[in-house]
């Protein structure tokens, strides 16, 4: 089974989020950028699935500036096998990212897509699912468990009133919650050995899709803050303070 | 401006979340529409219709939509999509789920978790963790949204639309639910709660959320955790309240044993009233805690549901 891997590079999540002054958006000048936390989960599975016998070639896939080869980089150090890097500036938005990726999945032909559920810069939530939808393939996102059973996958799903189970047919796109599992740290060796791995170099225009953006950005606003209310020594003032607020 | 909204249900009742949904779509345009599409679901599209405002509800009835899984919404709403301008469905995680295959399908860049509506294109969302509030403009000939729902009032009751039966969809055989889990409690729903107590890092084991549970019986309150406290096996997922959880906006927050982080803030941080309980005087959750009280939460918590009982609790 051949597992791609799309990774994105954005701001560390460790990092304090600034928006810029003119509401242009957020400042990611001079600032730590990392691989976003649930990608980094993906990319553990796969090599995982790799580890275990199930998959046969892992891919990782970055659409991105220059950098985003670093990106692609640490996940060849955690064990990926190959990287692409479809090099851009631009901005682009989730439903081109999936395009992209379809076009990418057409010639590569992988049996597995996994993705994070999610990137912590635009929080948006889309791309596997917009990319299953472009493939005409099954989804099963949110996994938190996974178990390959034939020319099929039993995945667990978090959702909002416990763990869905749900059973999808190969090829199937797969997104990732935080509890699937833990992601390793690359060693030094493998560190090494991942700057000898291959990284296709191409473009948008490689793939033939429009990537011109369908929202426009009009500003990036500070959310409305809130400040520090006043201290409490015991229960029976708190309770009275609640009471006097009349929220219990 | 004719809107589709897909109602959150479980085929037995309707979710709070449309009505709030509801809200967001009538600020879009004044033709609203509710999909409700489901097995059994007479009576949850009979409650959909007495939502003020509302022009007429779809009503789908089939097997395949039983756990509305992702490939057979897409089959029921891409079709109906030739009749309206705008699709919006809460942004829970079936929503989540659906959505941006529907999007895909219409070649239509979705606009996700919008906490406001600034015209018929233009909308506010959250980015970065709710760190920042972006306002974004579309292009699109047709919107597809998803709603945070605690950024909406509900839409009141009192409407009599009608309900329209349509036609069976094709029925995907990619995809099958096999089982779920859901965690089983008498206590409010997290997101629908008035009332949230929240247990993190500092509960120390699964265990000692008793003494939370204890307060939230008194008070009807529903239990939530931080991500620490779940990824520590403390409590199931579904207790995570957070950006990357579920976002919650009750009229009363009480975070015990929580630090802080950005990543739950952002799930909580537009709750009406914030009690902190904590041992670390300078945890940060008490920068944005109406009330905040440095105490160890195990004497804390306990001579708060004392207190509670005093008052007849």
């Amino acid at each position: 089974m051949k597992v791609l891997v799309p990774v994105k590079r954005v701001l560390d999540f460790n990092v304090k989020v600034r928006v810029k002054s003119d509401e242009s958006g957020v400042d990611l000048a001079n600032v730590k950028m990392s691989m976003n936390p649930f990608d980094e989960i993906s990319v553990e599975q796969a090599v995982r699935l790799q580890e275990a016998g199930t998959a046969t070639e892992t891919i990782a896939v970055s659409i991105g500036p220059d950098k985003a080869a670093e990106t692609i980089r640490t996940s060849l150090a955690m064990g990926i096998d190959r990287g692409i890097h479809v090099n851009t500036d631009a901005e682009v938005e989730p439903l081109a990212v999936a395009k992209i990726l379809k076009a990418i999945v057409d010639e590569e032909k992988p049996d597995l897509v996994i993705l994070g559920k999610q990137a912590i810069d635009d929080d948006s939530n889309q791309t596997g699912q917009m990319l299953a939808a472009l493939l005409g393939w099954p989804q099963a996102t949110f996994a938190n468990s996974m178990e390959k059973d034939g020319d099929s996958l039993t995945v667990g799903r978090e959702v909002d009133g416990g763990i869905q189970t749900i059973k999808v047919t190969l090829p199937a796109v797969i997104t990732v919650d935080l509890r699937l599992n833990e992601p390793r740290y690359a060693s030094l060796p493998n560190i090494m050995k991942a700057k000898r791995k291959p990284i296709d170099a191409k473009t948008t225009d490689d793939y033939g899709v429009d990537i011109t953006p369908r929202l426009t950005t009009v500003k990036v606003a500070e959310p409305a803050g809130r400040t520090a209310g006043v201290k409490v020594e015991d229960a029976a003032e708190l309770v009275a303070k609640l009471k006097s607020e009349g929220v219990i | 401006m004719a809107i589709l909204v897909v109602a959150e249900h479980d085929n037995e009742t309707l979710k709070d979340a449309t009505h709030k949904t509801v809200t967001a779509a009538l600020a879009i345009g004044s033709d609203v529409d509710i999909l409700v599409a489901g097995k059994g679901v007479k009576d949850v599209a009979a409650e959909a219709a007495k939502i003020a405002g509302v022009r007429k509800v779809l009503a789908c009835d089939h097997v395949s939509l039983k756990r509305q899984l992702a490939e057979a919404m897409q089959e029921v709403i891409v079709p109906l999509m030739g009749g309206y301008d705008a699709v919006l469905a809460p942004d829970t995680t079936t929503g989540k789920n659906f959505m941006p295959r529907i999007a895909a399908a219409l070649d239509v860049m979705q606009i996700s978790s919008i906490s406001g509506v600034e015209s018929a294109d233009t909308f506010v969302r959250p980015i970065y963790a709710g760190n920042a509030m972006a306002t974004v403009k579309s292009s699109d000939g047709k919107k597809v949204i998803t709603v945070r729902p605690t950024a909406f009032a509900p839409a009141e009751e009192g409407g009599s639309a009608s309900v329209e039966t349509i036609a069976d969809p094709a029925s995907p055989t990619t995809s099958e639910f096999v089982s779920e889990e859901l965690s089983k409690s008498d206590r409010p729903e997290l997101t629908a709660a008035k009332i949230v107590i929240s247990g993190g890092r500092g509960m120390e084991s699964g265990e000692n959320f008793a003494i939370i549970e204890k307060v939230a019986d008194q008070l009807g309150a529903a239990v939530g955790a931080s991500r620490a406290a779940v990824d520590a096996g403390y409590v199931p997922n579904d207790y995570q309240v957070g950006q990357t959880g579920k976002v919650v906006a009750p009229e009363l927050y009480i975070a015990v044993g929580i630090s802080g982080a950005i990543q739950h803030l952002a799930g909580m941080k537009d709750s009406k009233i914030i009690v902190a309980i904590n041992k670390d005087e300078d945890a940060p959750i008490f920068q944005i805690a109406d009330y905040g009280w440095v105490a160890d939460l195990f004497n804390a918590v306990p001579e708060l549901e004392a207190e509670l009982a005093k008052a007849g609790y």
